[in-house]
């Protein structure tokens, strides 16, 4: 239960730790934001990494800021800073209702909203956020930079598109429209915990119908993404039951469930029938 | 290098200088190299809670922190709290409404509403039970921890 030896590198810059990332990155090692995720595995031992750079002390890091309609993330930015809205009227609202389900308070305030990008775990919060509003991922190496859409990044469970001598150090997350609805709803045993199903929707009300729907989902498939069969069930409908009940049955049909110790493909192909259905409950202005 | 760095842990405002190993997590050096035996060690992945610290402002898992990134920040541990004789409120609301029984978790639980309790002293009843929900105890079932840290946070508050 103690991590095996590793070398620790802590660069100042993100020129450093790119540098340091194209030599270790071959020689296995790994960046260490917040370690929420990664000291747990490697006190397992099921991650010996060689070398860990340590990119909390890279000051351009740890910003969140608002150019335009985007919101940018920086790597070293904790799930805390999500406590109170970061951005104006639903953007804000949502990110700070999504975020009192990821762990807990002290895990929330060491985590990173980026590191949990880059672990890619199906259940993470973050990365249905992710997919559901289309962010780009910036990826930073020695090489250059690019960036990656989140339909391009999310490769399967806990795995992505970052190349070994990539760092994240930044993810872009379009602002909500204004009047803007969202709803959110993760199915978990105990509070805390993994989710076994979870869904988040956005769209507008034009005319008294559903306009500009976004339907996602998160650990109901080794990756989590919108639901386009769902969508199609809202644009264009009122906002009732029916609607509703429509949306979730296409949503349950649509998808291709994992199984794991939790919960064989057909409960959760139930549950992703009720997430959704709730989540939209919950977006109801 | 694998080998052992110098770092100097400040724990409740005394300078420990201490040589440790990259791997060596805040929580083995506060106890092992510091001597501070205060703060508990249960699951050692993040689950438990009971090797909560403050760390700066901020209440961490010290399981999850290597020491070496806690080199020259302010961390306070449960041996911190008291002024001497006298108990913190929280302490003394814990004894006073039985929120301990074999005690273990009880570090943890203190450091961890502190940091909250500073920070938000007008928290919600909501948010303190989301809070609460982070660490582990096994004996008490939680109620009259819950009923603890209300109290402590009414007296704080006056």
């Amino acid at each position: 239960m103690k991590p095996a030896p590793f070398v620790r590198h802590v660069p100042a810059t993100v020129g450093g730790a790119t540098d340091m990332l194209a030599e270790f990155g071959p020689q296995d090692g790994r960046i260490l934001a917040g370690g929420q995720s990664l000291v747990p595995i490697m006190a397992f031992r099921m991650a010996r990494p060689a070398h860990l750079i340590d990119i909390n002390g890279v000051a351009e890091l740890a910003r969140v800021s608002r150019i335009d309609n985007t919101l940018s993330i920086g790597a070293t930015v904790r799930h805390a800073a999500f406590h109170r809205p970061v951005a104006d009227a639903e953007m804000g609202r949502m990110l700070s209702t999504v975020v009192r389900h990821i762990a807990h308070y002290p895990i929330r305030t060491r985590g990173t909203f980026c590191g949990s990008i880059a672990h890619a775990d199906p259940a993470s919060e973050w990365c249905l956020v992710a997919s559901t509003l289309g962010a780009e991922m910036v990826a930073r190496s020695k090489r250059g930079q690019r960036v990656i859409a989140a339909e391009d990044f999310f490769e399967g469970i806990m795995s992505t598109a970052l190349a070994e001598d990539e760092l994240l150090t930044e993810v872009r997350l379009p602002i909500l429209p204004s009047q803007a609805h969202f709803g959110f709803y993760e199915f978990n045993r105990r509070a805390g915990d993994f989710a076994i199903a979870m869904a988040l929707v956005t769209y507008r009300v034009t005319d008294g119908v559903i306009a500009e729907p976004r339907v996602g989902l998160g650990g109901a498939e080794a990756r989590p993404r919108r639901i386009p069969e769902a969508e199609a069930a809202l644009k264009g409908r009122p906002l009732e039951a029916k609607t509703f009940q429509a949306a979730a049955e296409a949503a349950a049909q649509a998808i291709d469930p994992i199984e794991d110790i939790q919960a064989d493909a057909e409960y959760r192909r139930e549950l992703v029938r009720a997430v959704t259905r709730r989540a939209l409950e919950r977006s109801v202005p | 290098m694998t080998g052992k760095v110098a770092i100097t842990l400040n724990i409740n405002g005394r300078d420990h200088a201490i040589s440790v190993e990259p791997r060596r997590t805040l929580a083995d050096a506060i106890r092992e190299n510091c001597g501070q035996t205060g703060t508990h060690i249960g699951c050692e992945h993040g689950v438990c809670g009971a090797c909560t610290v403050i760390v700066g402002d901020d209440p961490v898992r010290s399981c999850l922190m290597f020491a070496a990134q806690a080199d020259g920040v302010p961390i306070r541990t449960v041996e911190g709290l008291a002024k001497g004789d006298t108990l913190h409120p929280l302490q003394r609301a814990f004894m006073d409404h039985h929120g301990l029984q074999c005690g273990f978790c009880t570090p943890g639980f203190l450091m961890l509403a502190t940091a909250v309790l500073e920070r938000e002293p007008n928290i919600t009843d909501d948010d303190l039970l989301d809070v609460l929900a982070s660490n582990l105890c096994r004996c008490t079932g939680y109620q009259n921890i819950i009923k603890a840290v209300r109290a402590a946070a009414a007296e704080m508050r006056a």
